[in-house]
């Protein structure tokens, strides 16, 4: 009984160790010759793995910073101006700074601004129903409401509000990785310039039709007016096909142009109340 | 014998209410809209512009390259607009929009009804017609009738198959056609055969429709080279490819055209459509309209201009019954639902259903229960189950590979599901982008 035990055991350490042996030398001949940088890059980097900088996950960021001679290209969105500073330092190079920016659905076509004419009952994406139906209401840029945006959202930083009919973007929680603005058929997610606050002054909008017909699918439409234009002094507005865009680099939150908008299709977010009119203000900060 | 196709398929109920109801021309409506883009291929080019008086039979969009037809205006009137109008998915479509006065027509369309047998043009001046007068597909697919008519070098055809099959439930406008313009269809096929070159066509009809085979059986006596095929009711039998299976018994390879087994397929209301405007010099702006549904108080078959906003015809039906859960441009199983009754008839409308709110609804989606029923009743052979997975996660690449583009969208796995998935909007969606894919490959 004894003898059988050691005999086993003597067995299996001669076969381990010619083994190890084996392997040993294996791993001599085939080693990888790897930058200890891609490592130390990305443990700098923030693991989220989203994809936000072109690249496949973290660890092909970092391999693409270590091979690149400038960091001009290469950016993290969720890491921001910090980590790029910790990776350039590893690195040894410049690294260039970014603004931080956030995402925002340029849509306000709650069910309260914008009448369903319509219903769909086919698979319940957006992606399926922008191919072959222009949506629930008479709007056929509006957001559609089935939350692919939702789906693609790493960060849980997508509130669904199945009961409005269109998701809100929690600005704290969102690192603009862009995974929502690839994923929404009516191209309606900006990522726009993240100022102090999260405060926000942003046209609400995408319907490029004209303005009675806007107005009537959705009673916060932007009807290419041109009021808010005329109201701007840093040139950050443009129109175009019936439909006002605010450049969020230009715009410096003077909140001229949310008062002249007869559609209230500009929003001001985030801002505190104004002094003069008092009963709307609540009505933004719930908006 | 009755042929039918191997491969899969179904039997919804058939539910052929207007069967026995004659075609009646709808009153010319007050206004039409004439989208531009009607048909497979290129959008027409517009010659017409806002003002222009038009009579009926004029041009008004010009084919823009080869894949692309013709189109004439179906009223005499003024054009009000050149503009975009939401067409059955919502989506803006160019077209015009023209206020009717009159009835005038250009010159040199016969309008009687007179049967005119003989033609002495030969095959290339009848495509050059064909052409000419815009005629596309008019089973639903309006794939433009003169490109099919011409084969792709190194091929030739060797049979025309004339498709009488409406293998659909609800519609009848093809089954009322053979049955009042039987003589009008012969012709029309040998002319499309003199155009193909062939001596042989065979016209396939289901055997839920006794009186047309009957009718159509005793006048091929007079016509040479023409035979008709009774088919097994099933559906999709009125699917080109399984059409050619069932009469010819061969296979359109994967990604091929039918020409590829020598068989060119044509609708019995193109060959009418090739009737007239070969004999009579009409361009394609009538067509034959089934409007249907099992609250419709006059189910109808109507003769009715392109162009004619739906109301209309739903009007002249008897009016929208109450409990209408949606209306349906097409079949119940390939048809799509409009979003509005302002929705213009245009080439491909074979019928307006009116299905109430129970019919319209769809079953709660529920998990797949690995039954393998769609993949039973698939008619192409693919595995609709695994197409709808892979075109979900977006992996078009599989898509591909599991030959998506193959899919005919005839809804049978759908329809089949007894978990009630939305199989076919799935791989509709998957079909999109991978054809798209494709495409720019190729560029």
């Amino acid at each position: 009984m004894s003898m059988t035990l050691i005999y086993t055991i003597a067995t299996l350490s001669v076969i381990g160790t010619a083994a190890a042996v084996i392997l040993y030398f294996v791993a001599q001949k085939f080693k990888v010759q790897e930058d200890p940088r891609i490592d130390a890059v990305e443990e700098a980097l923030p693991a989220a793995n989203c994809g936000g900088c072109g690249f496949a996950g973290c660890r092909a960021f970092a391999e693409a910073t270590v091979r690149s001679d400038n960091l001009a290209e290469l950016y993290c969105p969720v890491g921001g101006n910090e980590t790029m500073a910790g990776v350039a330092e590893i690195l040894g190079l410049e690294a260039v700074k970014q603004d931080p920016r956030v995402a925002f659905i340029r849509c306000n076509g709650t069910c309260d601004h914008r009448p369903k004419t319509s219903n769909f009952d086919g698979a319940s994406t957006c992606a399926i129903e922008s191919s072959v139906y222009s949506g629930e209401s008479d709007c056929q840029y509006g957001c559609l409401g089935h939350g692919d945006c939702y789906d693609s959202c790493d960060f849980d930083a997508i509130d669904l509000r199945a009961n409005l009919g269109v998701p809100l973007i929690i600005d704290d929680k969102c690192v603009a990785c862009g995974a929502c603005v690839e994923a929404c058929p009516k191209d309606l997610i900006e990522l726009r310039k993240k100022f102090p606050k999260y405060r926000k002054v942003v046209v609400a909008c995408r319907n490029e039709d004209k303005g009675g017909v806007a107005r009537k699918a959705c009673s916060v439409a932007c009807i290419g007016c041109g009021k808010c234009q005329k109201e701007c002094k840093f040139d950050a507005i443009t129109i175009e096909n019936n439909l006002a865009f605010i450049d969020s680099d230009k715009c410096k939150l003077c909140r001229k142009c949310p008062p002249v908008c007869p559609t209230n299709s500009i929003q001001e977010l985030n801002f505190p109340p104004r002094r003069v009119k008092k009963e709307e203000k609540e009505e933004c900060s719930t908006a | 014998m009755l042929k039918t196709f191997k491969l899969g398929g179904v039997h919804p109920p058939d539910n052929k209410i207007s069967a026995g109801n004659a075609i009646e021309a709808l009153p010319i409506p007050k206004s039409v809209f004439v989208p531009v883009a009607q048909h497979i291929g290129a959008p027409a080019t517009p010659v017409v512009n806002r003002g222009d008086e038009v009579k009926a039979g004029q041009l008004l969009a010009k084919s823009s390259s080869f894949v692309s037809t013709n189109i004439h205006s179906p009223v005499s009137g003024k054009v009000k607009k050149v503009d975009f109008s939401a067409d059955s998915s919502g989506y803006p479509r160019q077209g015009f929009l023209i206020e009717v006065d009159g009835d005038e027509w250009i010159e040199g369309i016969d309008r009687s009804e007179d049967l005119v047998k003989e033609f002495t043009l030969d095959g290339k001046e009848i495509i050059d017609k064909i052409q000419e007068a815009g005629i596309v597909g008019l089973g639903g697919a309006t794939f433009p009738t003169h490109v099919k008519l011409v084969p792709p070098k190194g091929m030739k055809a060797e049979v025309l198959l004339i498709n009488g099959v409406e293998c659909e439930p609800y519609l009848t406008s093809d089954h009322r056609l053979m049955l009042e313009k039987a003589d009008e269809i012969m012709v029309g096929t040998q002319i499309l055969m003199k155009a193909l070159g062939v001596e042989k066509a065979v016209v396939g009809i289901e055997n839920n429709k006794p009186d047309v085979i009957q009718l159509l059986t005793d006048k091929t006596k007079n016509y040479k080279g023409i035979s008709v095929q009774a088919l097994k009711v099933k559906y999709p039998q009125g699917g080109e490819k399984q059409l050619i299976k069932a009469v010819t018994g061969k296979e359109v390879p994967s990604g091929g055209l039918p020409i590829a087994v020598g068989a060119v397929v044509s609708n019995v209301g193109t060959a009418f459509a090739v009737y007239e405007a070969v004999q009579k010099n009409k361009p394609l702006i009538e067509r034959v309209v089934t409007v249907t549904g099992k609250g419709v108080k006059k189910p109808s078959n109507f003769k009715v201009r392109i162009g004619t906003p739906t109301q209309d015809l739903i009007e002249a039906a008897g009016g929208l019954p109450e409990d209408t859960g949606k209306i349906i441009s097409g079949g119940p199983m390939m048809g799509r639902a409009v979003q509005s009754t302002d929705v213009p008839v245009t080439k491909g409308t074979s019928g307006i259903l009116l299905v109430n709110n129970e019919e319209a609804k769809r079953g709660e989606p529920i998990t797949c229960i690995r039954c393998s029923r769609c993949v039973s009743v698939c008619p192409m052979g693919l595995e609709p189950y695994l197409l709808k997975k892979l075109s979900e996660k977006q992996l078009f690449e599989r898509t591909e590979e599991e030959n998506v583009m193959d899919c005919i969208e005839c809804g049978s796995c759908s329809y089949t599901c007894p978990s009630y998935l939305p199989l076919l909007d799935y791989i509709r969606f998957g079909k999109n982008k991978t054809g798209q894919i494709i495409r720019s490959r190729k560029k």
